[in-house]
């Protein structure tokens, strides 16, 4: 499903990155771990099609990324991929609802059915109404989860979801995001320095 | 949800800043077009009431304030003029038709003027009820009178001296009202009309202590004067002004000269809007250019999404579309109502009413000029929206 093959990235000449090769089959979640500065979020960014890779090959789901055009890119990236960020980001004039609304407008589909059970499902559907700055940081948390796969997308990235969170709460979300994998059907590629994760992937390559 | 939708929540979502923007470009909208709103209603208006008049011949006096109050109903009479001296004037070859008015009176604030029939077909108007005056102290009512006043067909009224409210009144003189008129949309509107005998004699009883004035010492007011060839126009006024003691004026002459005098206030003043408007665009444009700054990382989100650089500089260019179309709305709606209060005191205090809601020309190039506005103002974040690096601002995070 995913193949990555010499991957290598220069920002502006001066930090240079080499990847090691991954190989992921269908149905297997995957943990990428690494200190700070081994080029965990260049490899996510490689990974989504935010960025090209100056040379080397990325397959994803048999598509060649470094062949793609940046308008093909995006048009893949909303049929395939929902992404976790570290750091939850909205369109902040937006209510959860329509945040949602949003993605799925963006994808051109329209669901109402689909984001109200991914809500019930994240424990926040009384929040739908609610802008996103009034919610706390748990459930922005989950909004973010929310909107990653509120397109069905067969890929989830999730960058560093549990950097800054206690071990209580770590395994609570990571089991929430692999919960949300299985239950929507989408493969799973977290990315993180934190080395609570291990335990919870079979499968796991350090940076 | 859509990127139209989206773009207005967003305007929702920093009332403050937007609604500067939106308040600058209302204020440039809105004063240009009550400029020429007021400019073209006066000038149709003034126009309208020109018609059929080339000269107008009265005391001497300034010739604005001739045509003012012998055309126009507005100012007072430069003075009185004898009538045989207008019995001249009109007996001159050069002269198509001539019409006498007389001033004297007036009824709670509305002219009473004495004048020939002709005046009222100078006018086109057309009697709604009632009938013509056949004697004198018989009176024709213009539309914008017995609306205000509620006056009725045989109503009597007891005029006042001089042409303002507060002159002492006749008792002797009683108007008898004998016809209504219909709106002709011109100053018989404001006028009460009868014979010029009538206000001979009105005049004659209350001064009777000089009675001993022989029957040829009548005076008018003003004559309107229609040349036979317009070629006239050029030299009789100037024959009369040097050769006798009358005043000939050019209302067409008159009036433009008025506008120039006004023009030049209302070209500075539209000078003004216009930068207001170019403000409001800097001002768009900042606008625009922070919330860039601030709502970065939503633009990543929104790329990571799978929007395409285009749809959010689309998002870009309609919230500013948005914010100055209805500016310009808005800035219309504020003429309207400057042109309602205008209009309205204008009424108060000279009777005159100006009302008409049509959108101008010059107000299809105002909405042309917002649309612009809007589109420059927000042509640079567009373009940095187009060419953000979605990758380095979600690494910066």
């Amino acid at each position: 499903m995913l193949k990555t093959k010499e991957v290598e990235f220069n920002y502006d000449n001066q930090m240079f990155f080499k990847f090691q090769n991954i190989d992921l089959n269908s149905n297997e979640n995957l943990l990428i771990i690494g200190e700070s500065g081994v080029g965990k979020t260049t490899l996510m960014h490689l990974l989504a099609g935010l960025l090209k890779s100056n040379s080397g090959s990325i397959k994803l789901f048999d598509k060649e990324l470094n062949q793609m055009s940046s308008y093909q890119l995006d048009s893949f990236r909303k049929n395939n991929i929902g992404i976790v960020f570290q750091r939850p980001h909205f369109v902040n004039s937006l209510t959860v609802k329509e945040n949602l609304q949003l993605a799925q407008y963006i994808a051109n589909k329209n669901d109402n059915n689909r984001i109200e059970s991914i809500l019930k499902n994240l424990n926040i559907f009384e929040k739908s109404n609610k802008k996103t700055n009034q919610l706390s940081q748990g459930e922005k948390q989950r909004v973010s989860i929310a909107l990653a796969i509120v397109n069905s997308p067969k890929l989830i990235l999730a960058d560093e979801p549990t950097s800054s969170l206690d071990d209580n709460n770590c395994s609570k979300v990571i089991k929430l995001l692999k919960k949300q994998a299985t239950d929507f059907g989408a493969q799973l590629i977290v990315i993180t320095h934190d080395s609570r994760l291990k335990k919870h992937f079979k499968k796991s390559i350090e940076l | 949800m859509n990127i139209f939708k989206l773009s207005i929540k967003n305007i929702f979502n920093k009332p403050l800043s937007s609604s500067i923007s939106l308040a600058l470009l209302v204020l440039g909208v809105g004063i240009i077009s009550l400029l020429l709103q007021l400019n073209t209603l006066i000038k149709d208006q003034m126009d309208n009431n020109l018609r059929g008049i080339d000269m107008v011949v009265g005391a001497k006096g300034s010739p604005l304030q001739l045509i003012l109050s012998s055309v126009y109903h507005i100012d007072s009479p430069t003075g009185n003029i004898s009538l045989a001296e207008a019995e001249t004037i009109s007996n001159n070859r050069m002269v198509g038709s001539s019409i006498k008015i007389l001033y004297g009176d007036n009824y709670k604030g509305f002219r009473i003027v004495g004048a020939e029939k002709k005046f009222i077909e100078l006018y086109k108007g057309v009697i709604k009820e009632g009938k013509d005056w056949d004697n004198p102290y018989e009176v024709l009512v213009g539309s914008k009178v017995y609306e205000k006043l509620k006056i009725n067909l045989g109503d009597e009224l007891i005029s006042s001296h001089g042409l303002r409210e507060t002159g002492q009144s006749h008792d002797e003189g009683t108007f008898k009202v004998v016809g209504l008129l219909k709106p002709s949309n011109s100053v018989i509107d404001q006028l009460i009309i009868t014979s010029p005998q009538s206000v001979w004699d009105i005049h004659e009883t209350h001064d009777h202590d000089e009675h001993e004035h022989e029957h040829d010492n009548r005076e008018i007011t003003a004559m309107l004067i229609k040349f036979k060839s317009p070629m006239n126009i050029i030299q009789f006024p100037r024959q009369i002004n040097e050769n006798t003691n009358l005043q000939a004026a050019v209302p067409s002459y008159e009036i433009s000269r008025l506008f120039k005098l006004f023009g030049f206030g209302i070209e500075t003043l539209s000078y003004l809007a216009y930068l207001i408007i170019i403000v409001s665009g800097f001002s768009l444009f900042i606008n625009l250019f922070n919330s860039m700054r601030e709502r970065k990382y939503e633009m990543a989100l929104i790329r990571t999404l799978g929007a395409s650089r285009f749809q959010l500089s689309t998002m870009i260019i309609f919230e500013s579309l948005v914010l100055t179309i209805s500016g310009f709305i808005l800035g219309l709606l504020f003429s309207r109502f400057g042109v309602m209060f205008v209009s309205s005191l204008m009424e108060e205090s000279i009777n005159y009413n100006l009302n008409s809601l049509k959108i101008l020309n010059e107000e299809y190039w105002l909405l042309g000029l917002s649309v612009l506005i809007g589109v420059v103002s927000s042509l640079i974040p567009a373009i940095q929206v187009y060419k953000m690096n979605i990758s380095k601002i979600l690494a910066d995070a």
